[in-house]
């Protein structure tokens, strides 16, 4: 079963999945993990629908379980959607998500968005999966004169913008548009998609505007074509199934289809992983260090298993690049694990590009849940790449949470299945991600000055700390969307908010809103916490207040609470008032305006505690940071 | 395989299918005897039998179909 379409990193479904899913629903709380096990796997159509049915079923323990982030999604298009529809909520499982899933009536998508009174209006969806196929868009058919050919893909590109726009206008919600997957019949041959207005070029053109706009704007996209091009467009399209029941690609495709557009929203939620950790022996290089020495392990050098794991490296390195962090676990003595990056030529990994470095004789899970203490990260953000079935059992059975791919034997794949898997899926790419990976290096020299100077605030003054503290503006935005999808520890009110929403806080007047970056004499931490107020003419209400746990201890609270306070003053108000509202991730911020000066105002109707500071009593005290 | 055989793969499927537990098989068996069974999970059904068989179904043939003894018969006939 090596064949993409099979979700390969996946283990297969066992063969009593059907018993062993009755079981679990009638377990109730107590088969939540079951489920989620059985929701680990590949499952085909039928095995989603059931699935997907499951979760309906047992919504309400589902959701208790507090390991499940709830989304909620409308599905609205131009041709049969049950099928995808089916297949959402049982795949957004292994995704961290418990989805809602509404599906708009049959061939009513634009009106049902265009409507701000539609059935969308009740529903309050989050997000909005728009599925416009190319007949819809009027690219089903050639239109051989240059000009029009321009304007049809231009009106067809305004018709799915326009919907995207009308869903966040009408309802609030993020709209998920999708590039239209390639038709492999040629009208004239090789020529075709350099002809303009053939369909092969209306549907080029209009893909690329698609992509181009849409990353432009960090806005949602699932790329059909692309996957369509990965499945191979002769088994991806079913013309049989779409003359007879206007569904726009084969059955067979829809688990991997659904899979893609969850990894989009997991994305959009902050769900994605954050950290690869890998293993060494024939995963990082092709033998065992300890038993065949530097000289005997093969890497590179032209062999078919050296150049395979060489590939290994190089993926690696190039998601460092792009902001994920990597990690080695590895069972081995530690002076043994580390001469392949100290003495081999041809290592592309170096000590530096590894953030935390395991080798000793431990359990693997262990040493991965060490590992995730270290980054100040859930388990739940890990990948774990290892050759050895054992090894990845050992974890998926102690740590269920953690992504383990099911890679085989061969080098080869290793690459391509740890790819094709998804699991690092971005929906933006901000400067800190960029970064992150030498923030994690000098998170770990910070920590060693700590142990050097024994006093803390000599410590904090040491550590020569600037701290800027500005309005959100269109450089901050997609980093804010982020830290307020990702941060759940240091959140006072857990309210998630896509770009879309940073950008509309910016231009609301009565919205007081902060971005603060920190850095000191190791480097620059970046943004590091998002605060927004309401202000009223007596009491600024505090609506997020969340920062990244990476600068826990460095009293960046309190200089926020300055800025805040300070304008608050100058604006006439008298007082502030913060709200606490519990999570299952957030108890580390129950006195945090407690710990501010504020009074305990009484407790919440849904739960909760509210706090008040008369700002007639705030005072001004020193803090250890230069302030810009 | 003899038919007795193909019926036991197509129950099984249908089982999958419409999440039902034990299908009583006759030949006679149709849509208006299983409420799960509609038109798109005729769909799945048919997509599954061409996968577990390897065999093809051409729309005319599809519209020719009954009940499910019809089905097993042309599963039988496909597989030589």
């Amino acid at each position: 079963m090596n064949d993409i379409i099979d979700l390969p990193w996946l283990l297969a479904a066992p063969g009593d999945f059907r018993a062993r899913l009755k079981q679990a629903q009638a377990d109730g709380g107590g088969g939540v993990d079951a489920m989620l096990w059985l929701a680990g796997h590949a499952l085909d159509v039928s095995q989603l629908a059931q699935m997907g049915r499951a979760v309906d079923k047992c919504r309400a323990d589902l959701a208790q379980s507090a390991r499940l982030r709830p989304v909620k999604v409308a599905v609205a298009g131009t041709h049969t959607l049950d099928v995808i529809v089916g297949a959402l909520a049982g795949t957004a499982l292994r995704h961290g998500m418990l989805l809602d899933v509404f599906k708009v009536g049959y061939g009513q998508g634009a009106q049902a968005l265009l409507n701000p009174q539609s059935e969308l209006a009740d529903y309050r969806p989050d997000f909005v999966l728009v599925a416009l196929d190319e007949h819809a868009l009027g690219l089903a058919r050639p239109v051989l004169e240059e000009a029009a050919a321009k304007a049809t893909v231009d009106a067809a590109v305004d018709h799915v913008l326009a919907l995207r726009d009308a869903a966040l206008a009408n309802f609030g919600a993020t709209a998920i548009v999708q590039t239209i997957a390639p038709r492999p019949e040629p009208l004239f041959g090789h020529r075709d998609i350099g002809q303009p207005g053939t369909v092969a070029w209306l549907i080029d053109r209009f893909n690329a505007r698609l992509r181009e706009t849409l990353c432009a704007s960090d806005g949602l996209l699932v790329d059909t074509a692309a996957i369509a091009s990965t499945v191979g467009l002769w088994r991806w399209h079913d013309p049989l199934r779409w003359h007879d029941a206007k569904l726009p690609f084969s059955l067979d495709a829809v688990p991997l289809f659904a899979d893609h557009v969850c990894r989009v929203l997991a994305a959009a939620r902050g769900l994605s992983r954050k950290c690869l950790v890998l293993d060494l022996d024939n995963t990082l290089w092709s033998g065992v260090i300890g038993d065949d020495g530097v000289e005997g392990i093969k890497l590179g050098q032209g062999s078919a298993a050296g150049e395979a794991h060489l590939a290994v490296q190089a993926f690696a390195a190039d998601l460092r690049q792009r902001g994920i962090v990597l990690a080695v676990c590895s069972k081995n003595e530690e002076a043994a694990a580390l001469l392949p990056f100290q003495r081999h030529d041809e290592m592309l990994l170096r000590e530096d590009h590894i953030a935390v470095f395991v080798a000793n004789w431990t359990d693997k899970a262990s040493n991965l849940r060490h590992i995730a203490e270290r980054l100040n990260i859930g388990v739940d953000a890990l990948v774990f790449l290892d050759d050895n079935p054992a090894e990845r059992a050992q974890v998926r059975r102690e740590l269920p949470t953690v992504a383990v791919p099911e890679v085989g034997d061969e080098p080869s794949d290793y690459v391509r299945l740890l790819a094709m898997a998804g699991y690092f899926e971005a929906v933006g790419f901000a400067e800190e991600d960029r970064l992150r990976a030498e923030m994690y290096q000098q998170n770990a020299q910070r920590s060693g000055a700590l142990q050097k100077i024994g006093n803390y605030d000599e410590y904090l003054a040491s550590l020569e700390m600037t701290c800027t503290i500005r309005p959100f503006d269109e450089l901050g935005r997609t980093r804010i969307s982020q830290l307020a999808n990702k941060s759940n520890q240091f959140n006072l009110t857990t309210r998630r908010y896509t770009v879309a929403d940073i950008a509309a806080f910016e231009g609301d007047p009565e919205a007081f809103t902060l971005q603060v970056r920190l850095a000191d004499r190791f480097g620059d931490n970046g943004i590091i916490s998002v605060v927004i107020f309401r202000r009223g003419p007596e009491e600024w209400v505090c609506d997020t207040w969340l920062m990244s746990c990476r600068v826990l201890g460095r009293r960046v609270e309190e200089a926020v609470l300055a800025t805040v306070a300070h304008a608050a003053i100058a604006a006439g108000a008298s007082r502030l008032v913060g709200e606490y509202l519990p999570t299952a991730k957030n108890v580390l911020v129950e006195k945090h305006f407690e710990k501010l000066g504020f009074d305990f105002d009484g407790d919440l109707p849904e739960g909760g505690t509210r706090w008040v500071l008369a700002l007639d009593a705030f005072q001004t005290i020193n803090l250890p940071f230069r302030m810009e | 395989m003899n038919r007795d055989e193909i019926i036991e793969n197509v129950v099984e499927i249908m089982e999958d299918v419409f999440d039902l537990d034990d299908v009583a098989y006759r030949d006679a068996l149709n849509a208006h005897d299983i409420e799960e069974w509609d038109s798109l999970s005729n769909i799945r059904f048919m997509v599954a039998v061409e996968g577990r068989f390897n065999i093809r179904f051409s729309n005319r043939e599809l519209e020719a179909l009954q009940n499910v003894g019809d089905l097993v018969d042309m599963v039988q006939q496909k597989m030589g």
